[in-house]
């Protein structure tokens, strides 16, 4: 459904790589995760791939329309919601929503069935205008415009960036319901845990594509055991244990410390090494990784 | 067909939300006709004037009489020596004497000129000018009458000669610089920042990735502001009537022909700057820098074009104003019809639409 070909893209004359030779594939019907950093190259592959920007290098398609030539008929085909709020904020709801459809060739009848589950709860707000709305409700509404010309491909740039848990999940329960209906959909986000509710996801770090795989893939790919290491004081327990010879790596995750071992060391090991060194409350027990994890592994490669 | 209309009203529902920006649109022609035609007029009324009359003969009464009977002045006091002058200006209740030597008449008659001294208050230079041309047109029209009764030349005299405006009022000369100005600025101002303003608010980003128009697009971006400058049209025509004695003259299908050319050219200049420039910001500015000042400037109503060095009388030649100034002129204060400003509608109907096509060949598809 969209094919992406050594890719490439830079700002400033040259300066700032945005994309660097990106190859990519995504099939019919599935959600496919872009998932990185802020500043990673999203949102230019994004632009890219909706014919906003004409790429340096490389060649892609969509829906078998090259990007560059067919943008006409891609513009046609596809929805894109991009990162900001990009709608009429002086015009309602109602307003938005017959506007789009008008400039695609079509009615909010026609296609009510599509946007109906999303847009219902928006509807008591209708003659509201999308400034005034919160964040969710805006989110929920840009939808709606995006898919009211039944697109083929959804692209959606970092849709849930700045809207709160529960719309999130709402979120992505709408996105897996449009799943059924064939859309081919392409989502960034800074989120790892929304990584694991895509089909397949590929992380991306400084315009390079680093791992592409179903999550329970990118999560088996992980090499080695992974310890968690709790204890009082999580920076001075970092220390100690970056300074403990047999540790691979180590990163603060929350409350807990993440770490890998060289061959041959031991989680028990280190526990104790640590209680040595006065972390007396110190516990090492062994995790299964999760999508960070492997984005951190990956990154350090 | 419906796209368009879907568009155009969409550009309306934004003009007419934005409640603020609407009555400064109206505002303005109002604001502009008040200040120009009334607050900052040039001409000088009731100017208090004295005069020292040596001669005491019936001609110098006459011109006196004459003066006084002037709307523009008002005798204030009939000094009896010239030396009472210098107190009569410092008390300041007077813009100007007159002093009329003796034998006044005697030497008008038999050698043909007299002498009338003119003094003027010259620490305002403009008022002290304005105000001698108001006398000396007085005295070169009564010489002239008194000539003719004579039946021989009593004074030579420079022909001063105002036609269409012939008592240097302010207002027939401000009204067409007023219009140009107004309709360039609501025009280009409004249009300016109307592209910009979604490629900042990241609509244009959305509105991109569809099957849009570009002529829908942007005749939409037009629409609004086109209605909005007929009205202010209207306002000023019909203000300017009631107000300032100034009906059209000439047919009012023609000004309203050569202004909806003139507010076209405004138009698209305003949307090639909205499609250049990055922000609301320089857009503004650069209507209001680019377009505001050539329009004060170079139009003509300011200052006469014919006095300026030639990079300047050339410069104006680009200005749309400057074309369309002289067709409400022509038209509208003299009566012409097209014959005579032909050349002009020309001109500006080739400046509408060479400007259109350009703003719609550079209207860019895509962010780049």
């Amino acid at each position: 459904m969209i094919r992406i070909e050594h890719i490439g893209m830079t700002y400033d004359k040259g300066r700032v790589v945005a994309l660097q030779d990106v190859n990519l594939e995504v099939n019919k019907g599935e959600i496919f995760g872009l998932i990185g950093p802020d500043g990673a190259g999203k949102t230019t592959l994004f632009r890219i791939l909706t014919t906003l920007l004409l790429p340096e290098k490389g060649q892609a398609w969509v829906n078998n329309y090259d990007v560059v030539k067919d943008y006409k008929a891609i513009r046609n085909s596809v929805g894109y919601m991009p990162g900001k709020f990009s709608l009429y904020q002086d015009l309602t709801i109602e307003e938005n929503l017959n506007f789009f459809a008008t400039v695609f060739g079509t009615t909010i009848a026609e296609n009510y069935d599509l946007i109906k589950d999303i847009y219902v709860q928006i509807e008591p707000f209708k003659n509201r205008r999308a400034g005034k709305l919160s964040g969710g409700m805006k989110q929920k509404l840009a939808l709606c415009c995006a898919l009211i010309h039944k697109p083929d491909v959804l692209f959606l740039d970092e849709p849930t960036t700045g809207v709160d848990v529960v719309s999130r999940k709402e979120f992505w329960d709408m996105l897996k319901s449009l799943r059924k209906e064939g859309i081919t959909i392409l989502v960034s986000t800074p989120y790892m845990d929304e990584a694991t509710l895509c089909d397949r996801i590929a992380l991306i770090q400084k315009g390079s594509i680093l791992s592409v795989d179903t999550p329970e893939g990118i999560v088996h790919s992980f090499s080695g055991q992974l310890y968690a290491v709790h204890g009082q004081g999580t920076y001075h327990l970092l220390q100690a244990t970056r300074g403990y010879e047999g540790v691979a790596s180590c990163f603060a995750f929350g409350d807990a410390l993440h770490a890998t071992f060289k061959p041959g060391a031991q989680g028990p090991a280190l526990q104790a090494y640590l209680q040595s060194k006065g972390h007396s409350d110190a516990r090492v027990d062994p995790i299964k990784p999760g999508i960070e994890d492997c984005f951190i592994q990956l990154l350090n490669q | 067909m419906k796209q368009l209309l879907v568009f155009i009203r969409k550009e309306f529902l934004h003009v007419f939300r934005d409640r603020k920006t609407l009555l400064m649109l109206f505002g303005l022609p109002i604001a502009q006709i008040v200040l120009f035609g009334f607050a900052l007029s040039n001409e000088v009324k009731d100017s208090k004037i004295a005069v020292v009359d040596y001669s005491k003969d019936i001609m110098t009464r006459q011109i006196i009489n004459k003066v006084g009977a002037n709307p523009y002045f008002e005798i204030e006091s009939n000094l009896k020596s010239a030396t009472d002058i210098d107190a009569a200006f410092r008390k300041g209740n007077i813009k100007v004497a007159l002093v009329f030597p003796d034998n006044f008449s005697t030497d008008l008659i038999h050698t043909g000129t007299a002498t009338v001294q003119v003094i003027a208050d010259g620490s305002d230079p403009n008022l002290a000018t304005t105000v001698t041309n108001y006398i000396s047109t007085v005295i070169a029209d009564y010489t002239a009458s008194l000539s003719l009764q004579e039946g021989h030349p009593v004074q030579v005299q420079p022909e001063i000669q105002m036609l269409y405006n012939p008592d240097l009022r302010g207002a027939p000369n401000f009204i067409p610089g007023v219009m140009a100005l107004v309709l360039m600025l609501v025009c280009t101002m409004m249009t300016s920042v109307s592209i910009v303003r979604e490629k900042e608010l990241g609509t244009m980003e959305i509105l991109l990735v569809s099957p849009f128009n570009t002529t829908y697009i942007i005749l939409s971006k037009l629409a609004p502001n086109l209605l909005i400058s007929l009205v202010n049209l209207f306002i000023i025509l019909v203000l300017s009537d009631l107000f300032l004695d100034l009906p059209v003259k000439g047919s009012i299908v023609l000004l309203v022909f050569c202004s909806i050319l003139f507010i076209l050219t405004c138009l698209s200049i305003g949307l090639l700057l909205s499609i250049s420039a990055k922000t609301q910001q320089a857009a503004m500015m650069g209507s209001l820098m680019g377009m505001m000042l050539p329009t004060m400037l170079l139009t003509g109503f300011l200052f006469p074009i014919e006095n300026m060095p030639l990079p300047l009388r050339l410069l104006s030649n680009l200005v749309p104003s400057r074309w369309y100034f002289i067709i409400v002129k022509q038209v509208m204060l003299k009566g012409l019809g097209i014959g005579a400003v032909w050349k002009e509608t020309l001109i500006l109907a080739v400046m509408a639409f060479g400007l259109f096509a350009i703003s719609l060949r550079n209207f860019k598809i895509r962010l780049q």
